[in-house]
């Protein structure tokens, strides 16, 4: 019991990495970056390819992914979603699933339908484990991972309150308009936002190569990992994906040991309780259905 | 003081053009209802494949185009409408009308389903379709009959001989593409159709005429929901075989968005002519396999980007031209 709580706080860790990305891009651009599982296995297949062919370690190959990827989301602000923002809060959904299929499709073609793994590339660490209290062990891979999370969610949460271009961003978020009168380049602060959530996301890509294995069409259950992260951990809220990712893990351990096929449902239900939780019992929301009742409130 | 005259305003719904078009297509439905006779089993089966596909950008337009609710999880109902339909059957209920049960099933649970998604906005709505969705794939893996991902089959429709099968199910296509597609057209032109279009056209002003905007999507959302569904179990007869794997497919809705985007979003004319458009290329570029799959999201990245409107839209616009009237015009 202990010990399967711990394995799922380690996996909520890894959801939390991997959500970093889309839950910084959806609290301070307002969008919801449907390439996000592409991209990560993009970065996963970027990784190995470095490993396979030139024996590059995965850590010494994020060197090279991060700003890569960084590129990549800067591009993806100035060319995709900036358009298509003009074409409503909706088109930027249609736009990036597009490009998710493309992606998916392109990375098939290119390394076919087998699955790769970054674990041949990181040695002993692959299997190596930490001995906690009470006889339980943990993956160096899976507390790295973990780590790796803590301290990504920190550093973005500071960026944000303490750097000025974090307060830009975050200004351009409220109210890019406003943000403009008072001297803010709105164009180069969502750029710059939408660079750090795509390079954020290298990160994740090792630790996805690195734990388990990954095909080309992978990105859309991660898509959905995150998403689940995201939303469970209250959306917009940094802090809170890091909860949200270890809510998560630890419904889907609680539906895997009810049911042996339910793991991933555990996980679904998880994140309709809380949307359900959210709908109906938020603390205004309830407010207002007492006031309703005694004919305060239309 | 000016006055304006009033007498030199004509308000116009049907346009020479559009009566010659909707003559045309119920010209066009009779001929493809009498079309069997002289057609061939493979371009029935295709026709047929057509039709669902028309159903489906439709159903996918009304609640994009028309609810402004971006759905990732469409597969939902496309996939419980095919289940239902084998859940039903197997109780020794005719194929047929097993079809028809499942299809009305999902609309009922559609609208409880609506009435809790639609709490959401924009994107967490559209990617908590897609949530549904899988979970509702895991769900139909545990029923034993279905076998897990390895699925069943619509095994009684072998009743039938395979000749009558083929045209019925053809007809039954066709029938469900011309029943949708006038109701569609007839809910438009309604008053609540007028309160859909204002609403497609601005949430915020509409809502300042009064006009009920949730009531109006959530019925929006379970007229979609009702279609898919029954294309779902089209499909599923005319494939015979229900794996749930390919049935809870995000494709489903990668096709639907496609089409959708391509022909013009928000436009009735639009759907049907992305659809056409999608069923040529699937005909002619379907043996590409990936490269396909690439050419479609390209395609469909490059429309939202360049061509928003879609390719109706964009002559609607240059043109004035409307075929299938839905709205108003004003002429001076």
């Amino acid at each position: 019991m202990l010990n399967q709580i711990a394995q799922a706080i380690v996996l909520g860790g890894y959801y939390a990495l991997i959500a970093c990305g889309l839950s910084f891009m959806l609290s301070v651009m307002r969008v919801i970056n449907l390439a996000h599982g592409s991209l990560l296995v993009l970065g996963g297949y970027f990784l190995w390819y470095l490993g396979e062919n030139y024996e590059v370690s995965p850590f010494v190959g994020l060197l090279a992914l991060v700003p890569l990827l960084a590129l990549i989301g800067w591009a993806l602000q100035r060319f995709l979603l900036a358009r298509s923002a003009r074409g409503g809060e909706l088109l930027p959904i249609l736009t990036t699933f597009g490009l998710s299929i493309v992606l998916d499709n392109l990375l098939f073609e290119q390394f076919g339908a087998d699955t790769r793994s970054l674990a041949p590339y990181i040695g002993d660490m692959a299997w190596d484990s930490y001995e906690l209290p009470a006889g339980i062990f943990v993956g160096k891979v899976g507390v790295l991972t973990l780590v790796a999370a803590i301290v990504l969610l920190g550093g973005l949460q500071l960026f944000l309150s303490r750097t000025g271009t974090g307060k830009a961003i975050r200004a351009t978020a409220e109210d890019a308009d406003t943000a403009g009168i008072v001297g803010i380049d709105a164009r180069k602060a969502s750029a710059i936002a939408s660079a750090i959530a795509v390079g954020s996301i290298g990160i994740a890509s090792a630790a996805l190569g690195m734990r388990a294995t990954f095909d080309a069409y992978a990105g859309g259950a991660q898509l959905l990992f995150a998403f689940e992260a995201t939303i469970i951990g209250g959306a917009g809220s940094l802090w809170g994906t890091l909860i949200g990712g270890i809510v998560l893990a630890l419904a889907q351990t609680a539906g895997a040991a009810i049911h042996p096929q339910g793991f991933l449902i555990g996980g679904h239900l998880a994140f309709i309780l809380v949307l359900f939780a959210r709908f109906f019992f938020l603390p205004g929301e309830f407010t207002y259905r007492l006031r309703r009742i005694a004919g305060l409130a239309k | 003081m000016t006055t304006t005259n009033l007498t030199s305003i004509r308000i116009e719904r049907w346009t020479t053009a559009s009566v010659v078009a909707v003559s045309l297509c119920v010209a066009a439905i009779v001929a493809l209802a009498v079309a069997p006779a002289v057609l061939g089993a493979g371009a029935v089966d295709r026709l047929t494949a057509l039709f669902i596909y028309i159903v489906l950008a439709a159903m996918w337009n009304a609640l994009a185009g028309y609810g402004g609710l971006v759905s990732i999880g469409q597969q939902l109902f496309f996939g419980l409408g095919a289940y239902f339909t084998i859940r039903i059957a197997n109780l020794g209920v005719d194929p047929f009308i097993a079809m028809a049960l499942g299809a009305i099933v999902t609309t009922v649970i559609a609208y409880p389903v609506g009435r809790f998604m639609l709490k959401l906005k924009g994107g967490e709505f559209a990617i908590g379709m897609w949530v549904l969705a899988e979970l509702a794939h895991l769900l139909v893996n545990l029923d034993t009959l279905i076998q897990g991902e390895t699925g069943t089959s619509l095994i009684s429709l072998n009743a039938y001989d395979i000749g009558l099968r083929r045209n019925l199910i053809y007809w039954l296509a066709l029938a469900t593409m011309a029943g949708l597609l006038s109701a569609l057209f007839f809910l438009l032109r309604s008053r609540t159709g007028a309160a859909i279009q204002a609403i497609r056209d601005s949430e915020e002003a509409a809502a300042s005429l009064g006009v009920d905007a949730i009531r109006t999507k959530r019925l929006i959302f379970v007229i979609a929901a009702g279609g898919i569904a029954a294309a779902g179990a089209l499909w599923l007869a005319s494939a015979i075989s229900f794996q749930p794997k390919t049935y809870f497919s995000v494709q489903w809705t990668a096709y639907m968005i496609f089409m959708v985007l391509v022909g013009g979003i928000g436009k009735f004319e639009g759907a049907i002519l992305g659809a056409i458009l999608f069923f040529l290329i699937e005909t002619w570029f379907a043996a590409a396999g990936v490269w396909y799959l690439i050419g479609l999201g390209a395609v469909a990245l490059i429309f939202s980007l360049v061509l928003p409107k879609g390719l109706w839209g964009y002559f609607a616009d240059r043109t004035g031209l409307r075929l299938l009237p839905v709205g108003y015009v004003v002429r001076e």
